[in-house]
């Protein structure tokens, strides 16, 4: 296979939808659980991971020649933390509430598996540019999954959407939905949904036998 | 019936006319009067309050038995069972809509998900309960006095909340029928904020209306020793969860009777009594063992009167019993009665023989022959 032939479409909708982050291979579960309290934070946090997923994967591509096997890890790691640190410092002069909200979350993206994963098992075989491409179907697929959960958790925690208020004055906000166990209840959600629909779409029954003991 | 095929099935072989079924329509007889009594207590309120949750739990047990996710069928009562015993848990001018929350999130997170009737690890009405609990900490928190006058022609103002809006505060509603807003304080609120603890007649009856007591605890005990009489329900957990209670709350009193109050009140206040009755009974969270059923009540008994006393919630029987519906596998896998023959420590008696003679064993068995291992050839790869 030669690098013109690349399906980029299909290398980026892997990322995307068939090998998800979130709902799929269910990978970088500590920032989505704990950042997704609201839509802002998710796209935020996501934004974040894309751009550090793109530029470390993109890097670690380039370098994937000279890099000696035994050290990888390493380089790896001081590839990524770079970047973490570069957003970091970028999102903290951009706006100080949305760092604060996100806390140690970032700084955090340096060992989250994901972009680890990616630049282990995809940029370190691959050219720079299917490399970058799949890594950004990664970051928007986790991107898409952070905003599912925050979407939720933001409407039935504080009754608004991006900040805008969805139902007037009055509304009862459930407390569970901004703690960590709410987190987990729409996650659990989402992956039911998912699961469902890809059962569905691979035309198996949606019923199982009801087992008996 | 004479051409019903043979049955070859491995023991038990001693069969009893008491099906799932059997046992939960007594449970839901026994709930009847409990569930009469309360809406007299209360009010329309409390009729709607029931009426809904029933409702929507059945209605969610029908999705779920439907789209074929979960076993047993709508007629087997659980879902009703759930429904009465969640709607009994709730204050009685709870928000209908939330009831309605309770009542999907106990079916379909503390039952279905788990495989339906049987299979459930927690209690499902418990689960529903603990959700709405963490997610609308005020409205299960504010109650109403029992007996008001006019109960039966006006909701509580909060029942009638319209969904996803935060609910009347009954508090004018009540300054309206000349009642002070700490009226509606529950016994044990009262006790834990302010230092007040009822007398026994006020627990049991709270006649004079200036109390929210919950379902009456001494009718529960009448109902509950109805269904243990007819073996509907195993006696020991609801005696070892009161017993432990009563026993923990009495030590306590005897070393600081200033601090801690008598294992009457202990007793008789909040929902130890229809969680010792109702809730730690469910057949599917609690173990099977005798021994075990000690062991799970002690511990739900033991851990109510700790959480009431140390920690910032005024009730704690909720969570003694989820935490022993957790351990309760646990528990029943140490308290694994001695088999007849055997030691202590799981080893034959000493001196003890037993001769492997042919003649006990039946002849299909002596010439039994081990089926041989057969393995399955790869599977082609495509």
């Amino acid at each position: 296979m030669n690098a013109a032939q690349y399906k980029t479409w299909d290398e980026f909708m892997e990322g995307v939808w068939r090998q998800n982050p979130v709902f799929v291979m269910v990978l970088g579960m500590c920032p989505t659980l704990a950042v997704t309290v609201s839509a802002i934070n998710a796209i935020s946090m996501g934004v974040a991971t894309l751009f550090v997923l793109v530029c470390s994967c993109g890097l670690v591509s380039l370098m994937r020649k000279l890099t000696p096997k035994e050290v990888r890890i390493a380089v790896y790691i001081v590839i990524i933390a770079t970047f973490v640190t570069a957003v970091d410092y970028a999102i903290q002069a951009i706006s100080l509430a949305l760092y604060d909200a996100l806390g140690a979350f970032i700084q955090l993206i340096v060992v989250n598996c994901i972009i680890l994963g990616r630049a282990e098992a995809h940029a370190a075989k691959n050219p720079p540019l299917p490399a970058m491409i799949n890594a950004a179907g990664m970051g928007v697929g986790f991107t898409i999954g952070l905003l599912a959960l925050g979407v939720v958790r933001e409407i039935l925690g504080a009754g608004t959407l991006f900040g805008v208020a969805l139902f007037g004055a009055g509304f009862q906000p459930w407390v569970i939905m901004v703690l960590p166990p709410g987190g987990f209840f729409v996650l659990g959600a989402w992956l039911l949904l998912f699961s469902w629909w890809a059962r569905r779409k691979a035309g198996l029954p949606a019923k199982e036998a009801t087992p008996h003991v | 019936m004479n051409s019903a095929p043979i049955e070859i099935r491995s023991a038990p072989h001693v069969q009893s006319t008491k099906t799932v079924e059997t046992i939960m329509r007594n449970v839901v007889y026994s709930l009847l009067p409990i569930c009469a009594f309360y809406v007299f207590q209360y009010g329309i309120s409390a009729l709607a309050s029931i009426a809904v949750v029933t409702g929507i739990c059945l209605l969610t047990e029908r999705f779920f038995v439907r789209t074929g996710t979960q076993a047993g069928r709508l007629s087997d009562y659980s879902a009703v069972i759930t429904g009465l015993l969640l709607a009994l848990t709730l204050p009685p001018g709870f928000p209908l809509w939330m009831g309605a929350v309770a009542g999907m999130v106990a079916i379909a997170l503390g039952k279905a998900l788990f495989g339906g009737i049987g299979f459930n690890v927690f209690n499902p009405a418990l689960v529903g309960r603990a959700f709405v609990q963490a997610a609308f900490p005020t409205a299960i928190a504010t109650y109403t006095p029992s007996f008001l006058p006019g109960r039966f022609t006006e909701f509580i103002p909060s029942t009638l909340a319209w969904p996803l809006m935060i609910p009347a505060e009954p508090t004018a509603w009540l300054k309206a029928k000349n009642l002070d807003a700490l009226a509606g304080a529950t016994p044990l609120a009262k006790w834990k904020f302010d230092g007040v603890i009822a007398n026994a007649d006020e627990l049991l009856t709270s006649l004079s209306g200036h109390m929210a007591v919950g379902p009456s605890p001494m009718l529960i005990l009448l109902c509950g020793a109805y269904l243990a009489s007819r073996r509907y329900m195993d006696w020991r957990i609801p005696l070892a969860v009161l017993g432990s209670a009563a026993l923990t709350a009495w030590l306590l009193f005897a070393f600081d009777p200033a601090r801690y109050p008598n294992p009457f009140f202990m007793l008789f206040s909040g929902g130890l009594i229809l969680g010792a009755v109702y809730m730690a009974t469910d057949m599917a969270t609690s173990p099977v063992t005798p021994k075990g059923m000690w062991v799970y009540g002690a511990l739900i008994g033991l851990l109510t009167v700790v959480i009431r006393y140390y920690s910032g919630l005024p009730e704690g029987v909720m969570y003694a019993i989820l935490i022993a519906n957790a351990a309760s596998p646990l528990i029943e896998k140490v308290t694994q009665p001695i088999p007849f023959g055997r030691g202590v420590l799981d080893r034959a008696k000493k001196r003890a023989t037993y001769p492997l003679n042919p003649g006990y064993i039946s002849r299909e068995e002596a010439s039994a022959v081990t089926p041989k291992k057969r393995f399955l050839p790869n599977k082609p790869k495509k």
